[in-house]
């Protein structure tokens, strides 16, 4: 079959481009499926990248992505802007499958990172884009002088409510318990700003609205008592889960999905399966740690296939 | 791509004869930049069936109002003075074009 590859890498943040860069360069002819609407990874959304050293200046997030991509296209790297669908990694070659179309390579290398994880309400999805949002940066501004709410109690969750009391005439911080779990500093902000106020010991269970949001169903957590919140936007910042559900039947996974490797190698449990970036990191989630584990991951997968072919000539000359 | 305002939204795009997609854009949107140049591709490629024009939220704020934009970029489809079609968020060029298969 000569229509195998040597590796095919899902997932195109930080951690993809760089695996790709590294493959490429090893003249490996990389294959990247880079998601549909996920291409570029979770710094798509964010405005300036200001901690990825070489960078003096900053750089926006989407041109940094477009950088790395470039840098991957010039060796050599073919991509694919569509969804991987369906894995087959412990068949030989792996089968990797977009849809209807079928990939094969010797050695895959997972970086599909992670996602904004959601309350998994009914009518989350349909009113997406229509006030409920999971980015203050992007959606803050259509929220001018009305009052909105702001789901979580991290530093996430302060860090969103302060950007968008820049704008609303009032924030409401909905949180589970009755305290917050975010960094002193964070707390401190967000107590001395006048715009945000608390909802404690409250969840939400219901989005209220058709084609935009006009409130949402409150739960105190103790009383079971539900009231309702008016408010016309609903920030969503509880956290991230991990991109792993295509991998997880046949890879370990500790308790929240994220996929387990042979630290400080990327190895999976699967020889010549690879896993880098945030899929497999819930601590330091930089873009620059990323980078990192995709290099990594495409040295790792180079040295295997090189044991492969090694181990092939052997089996010939016997 | 041609800008459409406030003033002129529509003679531009309501009264157009053929479909008009409108870019929400601004300039503080990492989003909305990713997507310009696919935007700038795709009415080069099927400019003789839709229309393709921005309008800049900062600058119009009635016509975002009036269409309850939330979110940009936001890609509304204008056809018979009707919005027809909604794209919400940043996406690559494959999945606008299914999105927009209708139309071209």
């Amino acid at each position: 079959m000569n229509d195998v590859r040597n590796v095919i890498i899902i997932g195109s943040g930080p951690a993809g481009y760089t695996a790709a860069i590294y493959a490429a360069r090893g003249d490996l002819k990389p294959l990247v499926i880079e998601g549909s609407v996920t291409a570029g990874g979770a710094l798509m959304n964010t405005t300036d990248v200001e901690n990825f050293p070489g960078f003096p200046d900053g750089i926006l997030g989407p041109d940094f992505m477009d950088n790395m991509r470039k840098q991957a296209e010039r060796f050599g790297t073919d991509f694919i802007t569509d969804d991987a669908t369906e894995v087959d990694l412990t068949a030989s070659p792996k089968i990797v499958k977009v849809g209807d179309d079928v990939h094969r390579a010797k050695s895959v290398i997972i970086a599909t990172g992670s996602k904004y994880r959601e309350l998994g309400l009914p009518k989350e999805k349909q009113l997406s884009g229509r006030g409920v949002s999971w980015c203050a940066t992007c959606d803050g501004f259509f929220f001018r002088d009305q009052d909105i709410a702001v789901v979580g109690g991290g530093d996430s969750a302060m860090e969103e409510a302060i950007f968008l009391s820049r704008f609303a005439r009032s924030v409401t911080v909905i949180h589970r318990r009755d305290g917050l779990r975010a960094s002193k500093i964070m707390q401190d902000r967000a107590f001395a700003n006048e715009k945000i106020k608390f909802a404690w010991n409250s969840e939400v269970v219901d989005i209220l609205g058709e084609d935009r949001v006009g409130g949402v169903r409150l739960r105190d957590t103790r009383t079971g008592d539900e009231r309702t919140l008016e408010v016309t936007g609903l920030f969503i910042a509880i956290g991230h889960e991990p991109r792993s559900e295509l991998f997880t039947d046949v890879l370990d996974t500790d308790d929240e999905g994220y996929l387990i490797v042979e630290a400080p190698t990327t190895k999976t449990k699967i020889p010549g399966v690879f896993a880098s970036g945030d899929v497999v990191d819930h601590i330091y989630r930089q873009a620059v740690t990323a980078a990192g584990s995709g290099c990594s991951a495409a040295i790792d997968a180079e040295r295997w296939l090189q044991d492969q072919d090694l181990a092939d000539l052997t089996r010939q000359q016997v | 791509m041609k800008s459409v305002s406030d003033a002129d939204f529509e003679a531009e795009v309501l009264k157009s004869d053929k479909p008009v997609l409108v870019d929400f854009w601004a300039e503080w949107c990492a989003p909305c930049r990713m997507i310009a140049p696919v935007l700038e591709e795709i009415a080069k490629e099927h400019g003789d069936k839709i229309s393709i024009v921005k309008l800049n939220v900062d600058e119009n704020p009635q016509v975002p109002t009036k269409y309850g934009v939330l979110k940009i970029p936001t890609l509304n489809v204008y056809s018979g003075g009707e919005v027809v079609k909604q794209i919400l968020g940043a996406k690559p060029k494959a999945a606008m074009l299914r999105e927009l298969a209708e139309f071209i």
